[in-house]
This record gives C-alpha cells, sequence and structure tokens, in this order.
C-alpha cells in the first residue's frame, strides 16, 4: 500500500516570484526520497502541491499514476508531518493518532485499539492517555508519525520533522525514521536543509536551488560525483579554485589558475563562465615535500583538532585557503602553525564543475 | 510595587497608586456599598429617617413575588409575580441575544482571522468600528426609524416582493433583540477573533490533511481552541444585554418590558431608591449566579476568561 509520485514540468508561481521552475521527479512507490536545499528553493512549496494545500501553475502531478490536480488534502492518499508537527494540544495522544479514523467513522473501541497499536509501532506504549504538552520533543515526534501512519496513507510527507530536535535526538531520530519507514514500505518525501540528514536516511536525494532541481541522484552519487557547484558546495565541503580550462580529453582537463595548472576530471557541461574546481578537503593530502602533481606549496595557518579527524588549513601566494582534512588514527602527525607544507590531490577526486542550473 | 518605583520614581508610582485607588474606591466601591445598604432600609419620608422605622430588613427584595399574572409556558397557565416574570424574559432574550451574536460572529470572525488577506483586515476591523462612532442612543433611534412599519426596512422587502404587507418589527420583543444584537455583537467578535487567531493554522491543515471535513475541523479543532473567547464574549454580551436600559427603552413595544427597566421605574416614577437598590443587586446577583453555572456546564474557567 504504498504509491509512486511523478511530477512533470510543475511550475508554481506565487505572484511574480516563481517558487518551482520545471521540475521533473519519478519517485518510486517504497522509495525515502528527500528533497535538499536552502530555505526558499521551493522545496516546501514541492510538498504543499504533493499534499494538495498548493495547485502546481503549470504541470501534472500524478500519485500511484493519477492525476491528482484539483484534489483537496482532504482527498489525496498522502499524509503530512509538519515542521511543528501540529499535534491537537486539547485531545490525548490516542486521540491525536485516531484522530483519522474518528473522521472515517471508525468506531470507538477499533480505534482505540489502532491507536495502541501504532504506539507500539512507534516504540511510545503506555503514553496513549497523556497530552501533547505531557510529551518531550522525541516522543511528540513518534506520535506525530503514528497519527500520520493510522489513515494508511499511500505517501508520508514529511516538512523539516527533526529541525526542532537537539543533535542526539536528530541522529536516534533519522535511524528511527529509516526503520519506520522499511517496516511499513509507505513512501516517504522528505524536505530537508540538512544535508547529513538527507544523506543518511534517503534512498535517493533531490538537491534545489532557486525552485529548480539540480541533481536526483542516490547519496553517494551526489556527495562523489555532484553535476554542478551548486551541489558540490551545499553537499560537503570544498577547496575551490578560480580558473580556466585547456586541453580537455577523455573526460579529463587541465585548469590554469594563478596557483598553477591542475588536471581534474571534467564534469559534463563545464563550459563557459562560472567553471570552477572543487576538491573536497578529506581528498586533499598534506605533505612536507611536493607531490609529483596538483601540489600547491602552503603556510599552516590554522590546526583544529575535530576528534576524528584533523583539519588543517594553509594559506596559499595570493591568499587563497586550502583546508586538508586527515584521519586521526591516534599517530598522524600535525605539521605545526607557520610551517611549510605541500597540499595536493588527487585528478581523478578532483573535478571542474560548471555554476548551478538556473532559469532557462 | 518595588520594580514601579524603580522604574518610574516615588512620585509618579504614588499617582499612578492614588488614582487607580480613587478609582476603585470612590467609582466603584463606595457607591456600590452605600447602594447595598440602603437596599435594606424601607423607603421612609425625610422626618421619618434614622426614626425608630429605619431598621434593617429584607422586604425590599421580597417585593418582587408581590402582584401575580398569568403566564402560558408550553400550554400550562401559572400565576407567576409580575416582576419574576420580568426577570425571567429578560434572561431568556437575553440569552437569545447572546446566542445570535455567537451565530453571526463566528463565521465573521473565522473568516478576519484565517480566511481574509492579512493585508485588508485592518481596513475591514476599522469597518466594523466606525457604527461605534455613533453615540448608542442615535444608533437605538436609527433601528427605531429603519423597522417602523412603514420604515425603510420595509419599503426594501415590499419593493423586492419578498414580502406583500409591511411587517410589524416592533412589536413584543423583536425589536429589542435586533437592536441588542446589533448593539453587542463587537463583543462577541473581537474575542472570538482574538481565540482563533491565536490557532496555528497549521492544525487546521494537518485535520484537513487527515481526511476532516470543514464542519469536523470546526467541530473539533477551531471551537474547542476558541471556547475562551466564545465564553468571555458571550459572557459580555449576556451581562450587557441584560443590564441593557437604553435600547429596551427606546426600541421596546407596549408588551415588552425589561428587569432594567422595572428598576428605572421603582427609582424614577415610584421615587423608591431602596426598592431601586434592591432590585440592581437581584439583577447583579442572579446574573452572575446564571453565568456561573453556565461555565461550570460548559466547563470554562474564569482564568480562561481573562486570557
Amino acid at each position: 500500500m504504498s504509491a509512486g509520485i511523478d511530477l512533470e514540468n510543475v511550475v508554481c508561481d506565487f505572484g511574480d516570484f516563481r517558487a518551482v521552475d520545471h521540475v521533473n521527479v519519478s519517485i518510486k512507490p517504497g522509495e525515502f526520497f528527500s528533497f535538499l536545499g536552502p530555505s526558499g528553493c521551493g522545496k516546501t512549496t514541492i510538498l504543499r502541491m504533493i499534499s494538495g494545500f498548493t495547485e502546481p501553475t503549470q504541470g501534472i502531478i500524478r500519485i500511484g499514476g493519477q492525476d491528482v490536480r484539483g484534489q483537496r488534502p482532504n482527498q489525496r492518499p498522502t499524509a503530512l508531518i509538519f515542521q511543528n508537527l501540529a499535534l491537537f494540544p486539547l485531545m490525548t495522544v490516542w486521540e491525536n493518532i485516531a484522530f483519522g479514523l474518528e473522521v472515517r467513522g471508525v468506531d470507538k473501541a477499533k480505534r482505540r485499539a489502532r491507536a495502541d497499536e501504532l504506539l507500539r509501532l512507534v516504540d511510545l506504549p503506555g503514553a496513549a492517555d497523556k497530552y501533547p504538552s505531557q510529551l518531550s520533543g522525541g516522543q511528540r515526534q513518534r506520535v506525530a508519525i503514528a497519527r500520520a501512519l493510522a489513515v494508511e496513507p499511500a505517501v508520508m510527507l514529511l516538512d523539516e520533522p527533526l529541525s526542532a530536535l537537539d543533535l542526539k535526538l536528530r541522529q536516534h531520530m533519522r535511524a528511527e525514521l529509516r526503520a519506520i519507514q522499511k517496516r511499513t514500505g509507505v513512501t516517504f518525501i522528505y524536505i530537508t536543509h540538512d544535508q547529513g540528514e538527507a544523506l543518511a536516511m534517503s534512498d535517493r536525494v533531490g538537491v534545489m536551488s532557486q525552485g529548480r532541481i539540480q541533481q536526483v541522484a542516490d547519496p553517494r552519487e551526489i556527495y562523489n560525483n555532484p553535476v554542478n557547484g551548486f551541489v558540490a558546495s551545499f553537499v560537503g565541503e570544498n577547496n575551490i579554485f578560480d580558473g580556466t580550462v585547456v586541453n580537455p580529453a577523455n573526460g579529463m582537463a587541465g585548469y590554469e589558475t594563478a596557483l598553477g595548472t591542475f588536471r581534474a576530471r571534467l564534469g559534463a557541461l563545464a563550459t563557459g563562465k562560472g567553471v570552477k574546481l572543487f576538491v573536497r578537503p578529506e581528498h586533499t593530502a598534506i605533505s612536507l615535500t611536493a607531490a609529483a602533481e596538483n601540489s600547491v606549496p602552503v603556510t599552516i595557518s590554522e590546526v583544529s583538532f575535530e576528534g576524528s579527524f584533523i583539519s588543517i588549513q594553509g594559506k596559499a601566494a595570493g591568499g587563497t585557503t586550502l583546508v586538508a582534512e586527515i584521519r586521526n588514527d591516534g599517530a598522524a602527525t600535525v605539521p605545526a602553525i607557520g610551517s611549510a607544507a605541500f597540499m595536493s590531490f588527487d585528478p581523478a577526486r578532483a573535478a571542474i564543475l560548471p555554476d548551478a542550473e538556473t532559469r532557462r | 510595587m518595588q520594580d514601579l518605583i524603580r522604574r518610574y520614581g516615588v512620585g509618579l508610582t504614588g499617582l499612578m497608586v492614588l488614582l487607580v485607588a480613587f478609582w476603585l474606591l470612590m467609582l466603584v466601591i463606595i457607591p456600590n456599598i452605600t447602594l447595598f445598604e440602603s437596599s435594606f432600609r424601607p423607603y421612609l419620608p425625610v422626618v421619618e429617617m434614622g426614626g425608630p422605622k429605619d431598621v434593617y430588613s429584607p422586604n425590599n427584595y421580597l417585593k418582587v413575588f408581590d402582584g401575580s399574572v398569568e403566564t402560558t409556558i408550553l400550554g400550562m397557565t401559572f400565576m407567576v409575580p409580575v416582576h419574576i416574570r420580568t426577570f425571567f424574559l429578560t434572561i431568556w432574550y437575553s440569552v437569545t441575544v447572546t446566542l445570535a451574536c455567537f451565530v453571526l460572529a463566528y463565521p465573521v470572525a473565522f473568516y478576519l482571522a484565517k480566511i481574509a488577506n492579512p493585508k485588508s483586515v485592518p481596513t475591514l476591523l476599522l469597518l466594523l468600528f466606525v457604527p461605534l462612532w455613533v453615540s448608542e442612543v442615535l444608533r437605538a433611534f436609527a433601528w427605531w426609524i429603519i423597522l417602523a412599519l412603514k420604515g425603510p426596512l420595509n419599503s426594501l422587502l415590499l419593493s423586492l416582493s419578498l414580502i406583500d404587507k409591511p411587517v410589524r418589527w416592533i412589536t413584543d420583543y423583536d425589536a429589542v433583540l435586533i437592536g441588542l444584537v446589533y448593539t453587542y455583537i463587537l463583543f462577541m467578535l473581537f474575542p472570538i477573533y482574538n481565540a482563533i487567531s491565536s490557532l496555528d493554522t497549521n492544525q487546521i491543515e494537518a485535520a484537513e490533511d487527515l481526511g476532516a471535513s470543514r464542519w469536523r475541523i470546526h467541530w473539533r479543532i477551531v471551537l474547542p481552541h476558541s471556547k475562551p473567547g466564545i465564553a468571555s464574549g458571550a459572557v459580555m454580551v449576556f451581562m450587557l444585554s441584560a443590564g441593557s436600559l437604553l435600547v429596551p427603552s427606546i426600541l421596546g413595544s407596549t408588551t415588552s418590558q425589561w428587569f432594567t427597566q422595572t428598576i428605572q421605574q421603582w427609582m424614577n416614577d415610584a421615587l423608591d431608591w431602596n426598592t431601586a437598590s434592591a432590585y440592581a443587586f437581584l439583577l447583579l446577583f442572579l446574573c452572575t449566579a446564571f453565568v456561573s453555572l453556565v461555565m461550570w456546564i460548559f466547563r470554562v474557567k474564569l482564568s480562561d476568561i481573562a486570557k
């Protein structure tokens, strides 16, 4: 009992502002799909269009293959979990969970039984007769999930539901959400601006900027092979070089910068203005002697010990700051601040990427 | 107090305390105590005041049981003291006014709080306030003209062919009810508007998303949330209606009598201020008791209303 969702050329305008710009995505039944992007990128608008609170200006939305345009939220097989959860404060926990059944005319005994069953599913037995205000943030979260699951939706829509929780609980709830999704097999569509959340939980991620989908892929692909500069810099950290492409051949190219000419993978569409070279800090090595290629002499300016890794900043000629992260294996030697060193990277781990995709 | 002195200095704090004390003592407490005290004393010629006949007794209060009239309720005929009859009719029609105000104000309040474009709400609220710029006496008179047998309302309905002969509006309590609803509806509208405004719109959307119909959303989400607002609106409208003298005097008919009019007749026509005081306190106590009873039935606490 889960359905796929197809967005075909969906556009949503608010007055002169185009919140969602020709979005095409196919979400498979039973998939955990995240829309990831900064605030104002249109991800919440997409969620509201799927749930039926906002109608698209153009384009078609299909749920389970069926065009749902014109259907009110109470007619769609979706359940939305709001950012602030929107639990009903004047109802007890079990009444909250059973609300969707109550409106469907299910009798009280059955409602209560189903609510208890769902409370066990979300690992919150014994809270049935409490009020939402008596629960902690994480418990409220579970009640909201149970309330949405009670109506047996084909699709669950989650609007940054973890953003109000503290870090520890957030990490715990990530795993929990993922487990509930696997257990129920319902399609989950998750909205977040937190890249860690999206990468850790999702089967696939759609990265958005300015109303447009920049890339749709599984988390590993998004992180390792971002298609453009926006995706690369929104998901994870980078050392970024500005320059021009020279001698492209076989997917590799030279890249001329003020710090010398580097060699790196050439991304598709990496032509014209705004093309930059991106290297992840964890793919940047540090050494006392120059490497064979892609090596930059630096002066170590800052070392920060992060526990599992050590982040080292180096100042290159012209004031550019480069960051290298090395794994802390317990014996890693760290260069002293002010000392000279070389930072280098593997050409296969560096990518020349175009700017974000914007208006057509 | 310490905080006030630190913030405003001894002079300004003293002035504020003095003004509040004056207002409470001279305008609220002392007049009421005087009225209460005189309500237990007999109405005597000036020379006998303070004499042997001037003793405290509940006789003024017991006068409501004097002079019975025939009253028909649900086809059964009773003999009921005339002032008690007036009192119950006043309560009954005040309840009717309160219900009518709620039925009319709730949709408007919901529209203003949740549907209207927030930019146009100040204009709409201003439009609602404009009638208050005119004195209550004039507005009651305006209704007296509008509702007249050959007045504008009947002409309009006749010209629209909604009625075929003029309706006599100012008869029995009809015009009083119309006038009271018009005069006090804003006291119902604003508390409900405030209550609904404080409802998180996500709650309404969550209910709709879970499949609830419009009626169910109002019944289960909006109404329970706005209960304190409805309660304070209802208490205000009820108390103001039951205590209104102006509207029943101007829009009343030969067969309508409001309890406040009875008090006024004791005071102005009979010149018996002692009995008038007793009746005024009867109205106050019994209305308070009635409101408390209704609040208890609907499980509304006083602290909810004060919010």
